[in-house]
């Protein structure tokens, strides 16, 4: 596989990157993520870029011990963050056992083994 | 509309077989459902066919016609895929076809090889499931993303590991007799607790295996069955399928199921019953955590009270209602296209009462076969009942 911009998605990695993170919100409030045409919830094909909060809450979240091999050697610590409008699933950058249910994070970005970015999560007092 | 029963059930072992073809596997499984059948191979209108990791694990596209092959058919065949569902919707295709008329013989079948990859490639290649752009690249894995499910359900709703280790000790105990499933070894609640994690809260033993293997099953319209004389006293009766989203992250709960929801809603509603009218059930157990969900999700029970059902001996195979007495997918084993036709083989045999475990059920004469794919962002759903 090439390493070929997946357009939308990486726009949105580029935002995040530089503390300007974003999602989409159609006119009746559904937030949601790109790449998108429609609002996945009611189908309206009139999406605008709203500013991502700042913060999220952590949902749920787990260290994975038997990982791929984009992971290979690593424990990764992956949580579901909400955000409000739209949650997000992110790698835990910081140590495994700060984590729990309700933690505050910020959006991150970072790279895998394998050379993919990704979304990941930071403590907002580490940033 | 054609009534849908089934004439004829096979599978080959469910095991460890790195160095078996995928062809080989379905030929076995085709061979027995064609034999307990009694229907001539030369009958069979066309293939509906499961399958989801074989363009990784044997770098096969294009199964279709492959495995038509290997069944001595040449009959319209269609290779469908749904990650861990692509065995249930296989069926749910030769169900339709048969109930438009377009088919009277329906060959549906459906086959996973596994284990001649290593498991970091077979974790990669069950990860194409997941969202690739935020979920996978992220580092979700496929127990992973059942540990997130499973976290949110213990904060919910309260529990424990020990009630989730009950389901695997319940799963195993029913597989002790089944020669099909990969594993005829008892475990215990502290063997579930102490094996190595996977993904927190979830151990090795609270996951299935990696399993090679093939299901078959020979679908008939009853204006068949009747002018060939075939003895299919299973009828399909209801059918139904569900949609979520593909990722976690996009949806209002991590401790509901409205893909499963909706397909058992849908299949209840063909076959025109309640799910008080269910008497057995194999449900898609991939790990300890989703059989629960799978029974909230079936209304069987109310959302947050399936923990306990296992350790109660509610779902045991002396309890009220019976769930996965083949084993399941956590003991049984879990070929992933094969998977979802499985049930339908062993539901087959527990009501025909040539199963292993057909005593534990003499009197049933309702059936559940819930297969799902991914975090369920597909579920499938069929109703089997005795007509004879």
């Amino acid at each position: 596989m090439t390493n070929s911009k997946n357009a939308g998605y990486d726009d949105l990695l580029d935002a995040v990157d530089a503390d300007r993170g974003y999602y989409l919100e159609c006119e009746s409030g559904h937030g949601s993520l790109p790449p998108r045409r429609v609002c996945p919830k009611c189908g309206s094909t009139h999406l605008v870029e709203k500013p991502l909060p700042d913060t999220g809450t952590v949902s749920t979240y787990t260290e994975i011990q038997v990982t791929t091999a984009e992971f290979a050697g690593e424990t990764p610590v992956v949580a579901i963050a909400d955000f409000g409008p739209v949650q997000l699933t992110g790698r835990v950058l910081a140590e495994g056992n700060d984590i729990a249910l309700g933690v505050r994070v910020s959006p991150t970005v970072t790279t895998s083994q394998a050379g993919e970015r990704h979304l990941a999560f930071d403590y907002p007092t580490r940033r | 509309m054609q009534s849908v029963r089934i004439a004829g059930v096979g599978s080959t072992a469910f095991g460890v077989y790195p160095g078996r073809t995928g062809r080989d596997l379905f030929a076995e499984a085709v061979r027995v459902a064609i034999a307990d059948s009694g229907v001539p191979r030369t009958d069979i209108d066309r293939l509906c066919y499961g399958n989801f990791v074989g363009t990784v694990a044997e770098r096969q596209g294009h199964q279709g016609p492959l495995m038509a092959e290997a069944a001595g058919m040449n009959g319209p065949a269609t290779r469908y895929e749904s990650a861990c569902a692509s065995g249930g919707v296989a069926l749910r295709g030769g169900v339709e076809a048969v109930r438009a008329g377009t088919a009277d013989v329906v060959l549906v079948g459906g086959m996973e090889r596994m284990n001649n990859l290593s498991t970091d490639q077979v974790t990669a290649g069950l990860a194409m499931a997941a969202d690739d752009l935020y979920e996978r690249r992220a580092g979700v894995t496929f127990p992973g993303a059942y540990a997130l499910m499973a976290r949110a359900y213990l904060d919910e709703f309260g529990g424990s590991r020990e009630d989730l280790a009950a389901v695997a000790v319940k799963n195993h105990d029913h597989a002790l007799d089944n020669d099909y499933a990969q594993f005829q070894q008892e475990i215990t609640v502290t063997d579930v607790i102490d094996a190595p994690t996977v993904a927190d809260p979830l151990g090795l033993y609270d996951a299935c295996p990696l399993t090679d293997g093939a299901s078959a099953v020979v679908l008939v319209s009853e204006r068949y069955a009747e002018r060939h004389n075939v003895n299919a006293p299973i009828a399909i009766a209801g059918s139904g399928q569900g949609t979520d989203t593909l990722a976690l992250q996009d949806r209002s709960s991590f401790v509901r199921t409205p893909a499963t929801e909706r397909a058992a809603s849908d299949a209840y509603a063909d076959a025109d019953i309640t799910p008080d009218a269910v008497d057995l059930l194999e449900v898609h157990d991939c790990f300890t955590i989703a059989e629960v969900l799978a029974l909230e999700g079936l209304g069987l029970y109310d959302t947050g009270t399936a923990l306990t059902a296992a350790a109660e001996g509610e779902t045991t195979a002396d309890g009220e209602l019976p769930v996965n007495l083949s084993g399941g997918l956590k003991a049984k084993g879990h070929p992933v296209g094969a998977t979802g036709v499985s049930q339908v083989v062993e539901l087959s045999k527990l009501l025909r009462g040539d199963h292993v475990n057909s005593d534990a059920v003499d009197d049933a004469s309702v059936a559940v076969a819930h297969n799902a794919g991914g975090t369920v962002a597909s579920a499938v759903v069929h109703v089997l009942e005795v007509t004879q």
